[in-house]
């Protein structure tokens, strides 16, 4: 074990994932020589070469596009989106290539290797375009896969998983969180498992779930909720698409309630999808309806951030009007 | 078919992707005389003191507010030192009611326009009396009072919209342009090159001004393209081109005076290509030590813009040191002393997160923000900047 924030963390996932396999690259702007804006690709240019880590011309669609063209000869392209508010220009290139390259030509061609990586998400004071959470216009299109870690140990497992599974994956780093978080890592190659989620705490009221950075935030309401007598399950769903429902309905049906944290807009947030999933499948054990604790249905503000974010105040709002309904 | 008369050949003929070489445009040395050929801008003493007292202000704007941000009294910042006559000079070559619209590195065509010390301060502490209500980040200004398009993070976005805002303008029969600054590494976005071929297609007034400061971040300019710049790709759009020493003011002046008549009297666009150097980091949230020498730093501090500018105006008896001192005091007390008032004005109120949204805030909105108010005035102390302002009316 070896103590990390999260940037190491990622940086010690793409070490090992280059080192284990010639066919990884990781490209991206100011990726190269300096390691990234935020460092996260320190030092795999000296170690791997240009060839294999470098920057890129400042073009989101075209380094998604090239991307996807390394990826449909066997490579294992990781794409670094500098932030994902300027995700927006590739777009096309992930709606319309990455996740369809596969179903349209019948499986003869695919970008299985692809990997996105990008940070998103708020509280560094950035305003519109460096705080956004965009992952629900991507969970609306099947043939990606979503991942959001919240920890340096879970980043680690979860990006070496989503470099070698077989399918393209955005990965969503909670930047808030890069320095931030430290946490004992292993230090060798391990993977955790996509697609499933993770109880991080059992509980007998109230379920509650959230992914990223706003895991911290779920876990301080829920040590508030605690001191009031309230017993909170908390659910990390670790991957957002495909999610973890089988974990999350078991738990609803243990705590008759559930309450869903994201940074992201309230409005077609996927909080929504969890809801109503819910309830098809939970509806007569619910003691109270699914409650949603997001961010406004406004674009992502500067002076007012601190009001805006589902913080664990809110939070412990809605945990109580939950608990008394 | 508008291709160009068809020239024959039987043996293969490739045309060299570095066929095409620009001269730069040169009016002012660095010791403030002029090239003995040179063909000057129009510009007086009146202007040309205009002009400085703009480079001065912004001097001493960036050099106080990089100290501020580091003394954490603003969370951000970006200078433009080293380019202040790429965006300086050419907004003085423009009338002040056409259009500018910017990346984020070109502040002074607001303060030639009549942006107060005040105005700047606003926006970059987030109070109420930001015209933005507090929304961006800092140096994000906008002023639709002076024709200065309110600045968007993401790179390129305005190059098109730059076209459109044209073609609006060239349909209303207005003797007016629209100026789009960017930078080299903006070019590569797909934005930029939509937008060269809608304009020369549309045939629109308006003038693609290129800030080549040789970074994107850390990413130098020989990484960001292979060809010669970016001023050879405003000929494959058929565009008429030139390409300017951009820490001449004089040289960006006359570019962009004679691109603005192009523009207004037979609506040809035309992109303008400045060679100058960001001597700054990109923003304080970059080191460039990290990916550049100090050698190479150095080498551009002796092109300085201003500094150039100076020699001159010294040379034509416009200017002399006591009032460089002078002026310099001015400058920084205005900033001090506006940056002190702007950072005791309380932030907007929290109905500002729902006006803007929509032309009329919805009733969805409108209930976010009751909730949102209710939650505040129950834990008022985890909110302070705004919580006073909802428990005293």
């Amino acid at each position: 074990m070896a103590e990390m924030n999260l940037l190491q963390a990622i940086n010690n996932a793409l070490d090992i994932a280059m080192a284990k396999n010639e066919k990884v690259l990781c490209f991206g702007e100011d990726v190269g020589f300096f390691g990234g804006v935020f460092r996260a690709t320190s030092n795999l240019q000296k170690k791997y070469g240009k060839d294999r880590c470098f920057n890129t011309p400042l073009t989101e669609q075209g380094i998604i596009g090239f991307a996807n063209g390394l990826a449909a000869q066997g490579h294992f392209p990781v794409a670094e989106i500098q932030f994902a508010d300027y995700i927006f220009p590739a777009f096309d290139q992930i709606v319309n290539e990455s996740a369809k390259f596969r179903y349209r030509s019948g499986n003869q061609f695919n970008v299985a290797g692809l990997t996105i990586r990008t940070p998103y998400g708020g509280g560094i004071s950035g305003g519109h375009y460096h705080s956004q959470s965009p992952e629900a216009y991507f969970v609306h299109t099947s043939g990606l896969k979503v991942v959001v870690p919240r920890n340096p140990h879970q980043a680690k497992g979860l990006l070496l998983a989503s470099i070698r599974d077989p399918n393209p994956v955005l990965f969503f780093e909670p930047k808030r969180l890069y320095r931030a978080a430290m946490g004992d890592v292993p230090e060798g190659d391990y993977e955790l498992p996509l697609g499933e989620a993770e109880i991080i705490q059992e509980g007998n009221d109230l379920t509650l779930v959230a992914w990223g950075a706003q895991i911290e935030i779920v876990c301080k309401a829920a040590a508030m909720a605690e001191e009031a007598g309230i017993s909170c399950e908390i659910i990390d769903l670790r991957s957002i698409l495909p999610w973890d429902i089988k974990t999350v309905e078991q738990s609803v049906k243990k705590t008759g309630r559930l309450v869903i944290n994201h940074e992201a807009p309230l409005t077609g947030g996927f909080g929504a999808e969890i809801t109503a999933t819910i309830q098809e499948r939970c509806f007569l054990y619910l003691e109270a309806p699914v409650s949603r604790v997001t961010g406004l249905d406004t674009p992502f503000p500067l002076a007012l951030e601190k009001e805006y974010m589902p913080d664990e105040w809110k939070t412990l709002e809605a945990i109580k009007a939950t608990m008394t309904y | 078919m508008n291709q160009s008369k068809e020239i024959v050949t039987h043996v293969p003929q490739f045309v060299r992707g570095d066929a095409i070489t620009f001269p730069v445009l040169k009016i002012l040395k660095g010791d403030g005389t002029l090239y003995p050929d040179a063909s000057l801008p129009k510009i007086n003493r009146e202007k040309a003191l205009k002009i400085y007292d703009a480079f001065l202000f912004i001097r001493a704007l960036d050099e106080r507010m990089l100290a501020a941000q580091r003394q954490g009294r603003i969370s951000f910042y970006m200078t433009s030192t080293g380019e202040e006559a790429t965006h300086i000079g050419s907004a003085a070559a423009l009338k002040d009611d056409d259009m500018i619209m910017a990346q984020y590195r070109e502040p002074g065509p607001l303060y030639y326009r009549g942006f107060t010390a005040a105005d700047f301060m606003n926006q970059l502490f987030s109070n109420e009396r930001d015209l933005g209500k507090g929304r961006q980040m800092p140096v994000h200004y906008g002023s639709h009072e002076l024709h200065y398009m309110t600045i968007s993070s993401p790179l390129a976005t305005q190059i098109p919209q730059a076209t459109g805002y044209a073609y609006a303008q060239k349909l209303e029969g207005k003797k007016q342009c629209t100026l789009c600054f960017f930078g080299e590494g903006a070019a590569s976005e797909g934005d930029f090159h939509a937008a060269m071929n809608m304009a020369t297609v549309f045939r629109v007034p308006v003038i693609f001004f290129c800030r080549n400061n040789h970074y994107a971040i850390s990413t130098p300019s020989e990484q960001q393209f292979a060809a010669d710049g970016v001023a050879p790709r405003g000929v494959g759009y058929g565009m008429t081109t030139i390409r300017v020493d951009g820490n001449d003011v004089l040289a960006v002046m006359k570019a962009t005076e004679d691109a603005r008549k192009r523009a207004v009297s037979k609506n040809e666009p035309i992109l303008i290509e400045a060679m100058t150097y960001r001597l700054g980091a990109h923003s304080t949230s970059d080191d460039p030590s990290g990916y550049r020498s100090r050698k190479e730093e150095n080498t551009w501090k002796k092109k300085d813009p201003v500094l150039r500018m100076k020699q001159w105006l010294l040379a034509k008896g416009w200017w002399d040191e006591q009032q460089e001192q002078k002026v310099q005091e001015t400058k920084r007390q205005e900033v001090m002393g506006e940056m002190k008032k702007a950072e005791k004005v309380p932030m907007p109120a929290l109905t500002e997160m729902i006006t803007d949204v929509y032309e009329t805030p919805p009733w969805h909105l409108q209930e976010q923000l009751d909730e949102l108010k209710q939650h505040v005035r129950k834990y008022p102390e985890h909110y302070p900047k705004s919580s006073w302002r909802e428990n005293h009316g």
